[in-house]
């Protein structure tokens, strides 16, 4: 594995105002993340992991501390330069899909393809997560695991260097999770994208290059795989 | 929520306003009208007869259904006031000293009378005659008590001094042939004893004021009437109907009546739409709460009552905005009434009636909008309220299935939201467009009296001097007025007035007679073509035949009411479709073969050298026959003076109106369309949209809404231009469905202006999504 950096935060912290309470998000967090590298965000709810990755991802700012991606700086950036960033660089998994009800499957990727520069074919990316079949239909039509699929394929279409998941199989059952895992992995495995997913579910971390464990706002502890396992071998 | 609520309020109010506006004015209108008809004992009947001696009166009283009559001397004068090149037409009226009004009595504004007699005074030493002014003229001119004017009085230059401002229910709306012209029309109340001895008019009378007994036949008054006064010059006989001052303000307030009815059922029915579609919106967004509420026992009664109590705050807003506005406006419009109606007292009045039905009708439009939105959701049972509704289904749109797929994803998506709520979608385009409707209609009046002036003064009358004569004159008289300075040529007229007879039914009108190929006072139809009258019989207006059963090749009666009385029996030639009067023409030659009185004439029309105007105008004054004249030019400009101002008060505030109701649809529209797709939007965000791509998404269905509303809206405009001609349609007059481009130009304008300010705020909001939050929360 490549050891260039694409992510370096260094001294994060985020605070959120509502009223008169304060509430620390994130204190003091640094890290690095490099190239290729597939790291899962473990923590339970409130521990700071969602911030993190909204940082990271252009969503949000930090309140305090420095962020960069390769030579980009994501703090001080403004709205119109992170807009670029999420567009150019980075591509987004959710747990509840976020996908547009009005277009059909395709439609939803193209929708991506449409607005960047060098994207990956419309078919090959819906070929990916097998869901050639489903090409026409709407996300009304799909199980929750095929429209989770979808996201990802509209997710890996832009070719990004980073994939960011938040809770990409919370609302999905064991099986359908474990083929929705399955796809970010090959897509992590064969396009070297540099991988980021959150989740409260421990046996996920198994398939990380690193285990990076959160809990009230700090880093609490990085583990690093010496031997990843696939999904098909993962339970819970 | 504010925002929103504001804009409905405005809707609300906008109509609750019109509908006050008008229907108060009409009201006030009303009311002035029946007190002062009451007070001034305005009469049922009129007639006009030569000559006719007093002791006749005794046998008119005998007419059954007659309970009092009143007969008087009255004369069209020329009048003159010094300084001032302009014909002024007079209407002098003798009032007797010795007798008290019975009927059509006068009032003095200000002013001396006679002490215990009503009258204005004998004549002044100086052989000056006191006389009491119109109102409305004296007020054109500025004229005070004192001022002295001059009037031809049967052939004789006589001083007036005015002695007063005076008013009469007969002339509550002064004008020559029913338009307002108050500088040039003026009523002078004088002695009788004077006018009588000026026309030889002692111990006879020349009108007859009629008042009926109640439940009396008109009809049958009027033709008793007619055979008692035949012996003596009697010319016509008519109802209040055909009185000129009476018809003007029953068809302003006939036409008020149908445009306050008319334009707030749109405003309300709009109102209704918007406050279902914002309350659906909140329903949606309230569901889990609703179930809630209906898990811990509430009923639906109460819940349906929460969100009634919320819609009846914003239309109670809107129902106050709207009274009150509805009472300035009103007050506005009865200001302007008090111009062009002149009235001893005219207070704005605001019946309980209006407001009562306002309140009926916002209340109403509230509950409707409110029900059918929440109904469906109070009747759900509470497990199922508190599941998310089941996520929206969509299809490939109309054009796609039809086979055209080279639409852009964004588009796409437009089409499809638009498609998948029809309703809604069909009647935010229909709400918009009943804005533009408004807006082409606000302003289709100004284009119908542009259209009239351009008909009436440049293409029928081509002349620019009018004159008549006191009595007929021989055709030869014609080359006298041609050798006057600046006559560039003369055409003579000859006016007969008669009654058509078909059978059973009859209808009063004037034949006019004109040049077998007239050039300066032509027949044009409401194509602008001419007809010109080709044979021996009559053209007639279309609205005329119509009314008395009549096709070309028929004969008609015309029972002739001057002179002695005869019948002719005349074919109608032609009909011609014409907007106002019911007119009948023929050749002025053909006319007098038919009454075999020789080569004479009435009135006769002249073109003029450019400047020749005042000129020839001064001379005219030097011709004893010459009873009136009548100046085009001065005519156009007193008519514009008020009516232009008017028309542009009335299409402004519709416009604005109709502005409100642009506003409210496309910018609720929006709000409720950035409500429903927050999620998606800043999902899109997330995926890296900017802003303005992601705005184009929403706003880019608002353009479309827009864009397929103004032609709908244009056509919807055109027809409502339609239905309220028809509406407003009176035998004397068809108001021409005229409307110009720049109409519709205006239309659109301001409708895309209203559309832009909306995109304006709503596009603020879109800037600050929230787009974190979305992906936290499933839709």
């Amino acid at each position: 594995m490549s050891s260039e950096i694409v992510f370096r935060a260094s001294g994060l912290g985020k605070v959120y105002r509502t009223g008169e309470v304060e509430v620390v998000a994130l204190r003091e967090v640094s890290l690095e993340i490099a190239r290729g590298e597939f790291i899962v965000l473990l923590g339970p709810s409130g521990s700071g992991k969602s911030t993190l990755l909204n940082i990271l991802g252009g969503l949000d700012a930090p309140s305090s501390g420095d962020v960069t991606f390769e030579d980009h700086r994501l703090t001080g950036a403004s709205e119109s330069e992170l807009t670029r960033y999420r567009r150019e660089h980075v591509g987004f998994v959710f747990q509840f899909y976020n996908l547009i009800p009005s277009l059909t499957v395709r439609e939803n990727v193209a929708l991506v393809t449409d607005i960047v520069e060098h994207p990956m074919d419309l078919d090959e990316a819906i070929a990916r997560v097998g869901l050639q079949s489903r090409r026409d239909h709407f996300p009304a039509q799909l199980s929750g695991g095929e429209q989770q699929r979808v996201a990802i394929a509209r997710a890996i279409v832009k070719n990004p260097q980073v994939l960011l998941c938040d809770e990409p199989t919370g609302a999905l059952d064991y099986a359908t999770g474990k083929l929705v895992l399955d796809v970010i992995e090959r897509v992590n495995r064969d396009l070297r994208t540099t991988t980021v997913v959150i989740t409260h579910n421990a046996a996920i971390a198994g398939m990380a290059d690193r285990v990076i464990r959160l809990g009230d706002g700090c880093i609490q502890r990085i583990e690093r795989n010496e031997k990843k396992i696939s999904p098909a071998e993962l339970s819970w | 929520m504010w925002s929103q609520s504001l804009t409905i309020a405005l809707v609300v109010a906008s109509g609750v306003g019109g509908f006050l506006t008008t229907l108060s004015a009409v009201d006030s209108l009303a009311l002035a009208r029946d007190h002062y008809y009451s007070q001034g004992r305005f009469a049922d009947v009129f007639a006009v007869v030569k000559r006719a001696p007093d002791a006749l009166v005794d046998s008119l009283r005998t007419i059954p259904g007659v309970a009092d009559v009143q007969t008087t001397t009255e004369m069209p004068v020329r009048v003159e006031i010094e300084g001032l090149s302009d014909p002024i037409v007079g209407q002098i009226i003798g009032l007797d000293r010795r007798r008290p009004q019975r009927l059509n009595l006068v009032s003095l504004r200000e002013g001396r009378a006679e002490v215990a007699s009503m009258s204005p005074g004998p004549i002044r030493p100086d052989g000056a005659l006191p006389a009491w002014v119109s109102e409305s003229f004296a007020a054109a001119h500025g004229l005070k008590s004192g001022a002295r004017l001059s009037a031809l009085v049967n052939g004789r230059r006589r001083a007036l001094e005015m002695a007063g401002v005076a008013l009469s229910p007969e002339y509550i709306f002064a004008g020559l042939w029913g338009m307002p012209d108050q500088r040039g029309f003026g009523v002078f109340w004088v002695d009788h004893e004077a006018l009588a001895a000026a026309y030889d008019m002692e111990g006879a009378f020349n009108r007859v004021a009629v008042k009926l007994a109640p439940g009396a036949d008109q009809r049958a008054v009027i033709d008793s009437l007619q055979r008692r006064l035949a012996p003596y010059g009697g010319r016509e006989a008519y109802g209040r109907a055909d009185q000129v001052s009476h018809s003007m303000l029953q068809n302003e307030i006939k036409e008020q009546h149908v445009l306050g009815t008319v334009l707030p059922s749109i405003f309300l029915a709009v109102a209704a739409f918007l406050l279902n579609v914002v309350v659906s919106r909140l329903v949606v967004t309230q569901r889990e709460q609703i179930a809630a509420l209906k898990a811990l026992g509430y009923p639906d009664r109460t819940i349906a009552g929460h969100f009634l109590k919320m819609v009846l705050a914003i239309v109670s807003l809107g129902l106050a905005l709207g009274l009150a506005l509805g009472d300035v406006l009103g007050l506005m419009f009865t200001r302007i009434y008090a111009e062009f109606f002149r009235f001893p007292s005219f207070e704005h009045y605001v019946a309980p009636s209006p407001v009562l039905i306002s309140l009926a009708m916002t209340v109403g439009t509230a509950v409707l909008g409110t029900l059918s939105a929440i109904g469906a959701t109070v009747r759900l049972a509470p497990a199922e309220a508190m599941r998310p509704p089941a996520p929206a289904r969509y299809r490939r749109t109309l054009l796609e299935r039809l086979g055209v797929t080279r639409i852009s994803t964004s588009l796409r998506m437009i089409l499809r939201n638009m498609e998948r709520r029809p309703i809604r979608t069909g009647l935010s385009i229909g709400g918009i467009a009943s804005a533009v409707a408004i807006m082409v209609m606000g302003n289709f009046f100004r284009d119908a009296i542009e259209f009239i002036v351009d008909t009436q003064f440049r293409l029928v009358m081509r002349s620019d001097v009018a004159l008549w004569t006191f009595e007929v004159v021989p055709d030869r008289a014609r080359l006298e007025l041609l050798r006057l300075p600046g006559v560039k040529s003369v055409e003579s007229n000859r006016f007969v007035p008669v009654t058509l007879v078909n059978g059973h039914r009859r209808e009063r009108t004037v034949i006019r007679g004109y040049a077998s190929v007239p050039e300066l006072y032509r027949i044009i139809d409401v194509d602008w073509r001419e007809i010109l009258p080709a044979g021996e019989g009559l053209v007639l207006t279309d609205r005329l035949a119509e009314k008395l059963g009549l096709r070309a090749g028929d004969v008609v009666q015309a029972e002739v009411l001057e002179g002695r009385p005869r019948t002719l029996n005349l074919v109608v030639d032609a009909t011609v479709r014409e907007m106002m009067g019911l007119n009948a023409y023929m050749k002025r030659e053909a006319l007098n073969r038919a009454l075999a009185e020789g080569d004479i004439s009435t009135g006769f029309v002249l073109s003029l050298d450019a400047g020749a105007e005042p000129a020839l105008l001064a001379a005219t004054r030097q011709l004893p026959h010459v009873a009136g004249a009548f100046s085009k030019a001065n005519m156009i400009r007193n008519m514009q003076e008020v009516t232009a101002r008017n028309i542009r008060l009335m299409s402004t505030i519709l416009t604005l109106f109709a502005s409100v109701i642009a506003i409210g649809v496309v910018y609720n529209g929006a709000r409720i369309a950035l409500s429903e797709r927050t999620w998606e939007l800043a999902s899109l965000r997330v995926l890296g949209f900017t802003r303005a791509e992601v705005s184009g998404l929403l706003l880019g269905e608002m353009a479309i809404s827009i864009a397929v509303a103004i032609p709908v809206g244009m056509v919807l405009g055109y027809g409502l231009v339609h239905l309220i001609a028809v509406l407003l349609r009176s035998d004397q007059f068809a108001f021409p469905v005229v409307i110009l481009p720049r109409t519709y130009a205006l239309a659109a304008i301001c409708v895309m202006a209203a559309g832009l300010g909306s995109a304006l705020v709503v596009r603020r909001r879109i800037d600050g999504l929230d787009m974190v939050a979305a992906l936290k929360t499933r839709e």
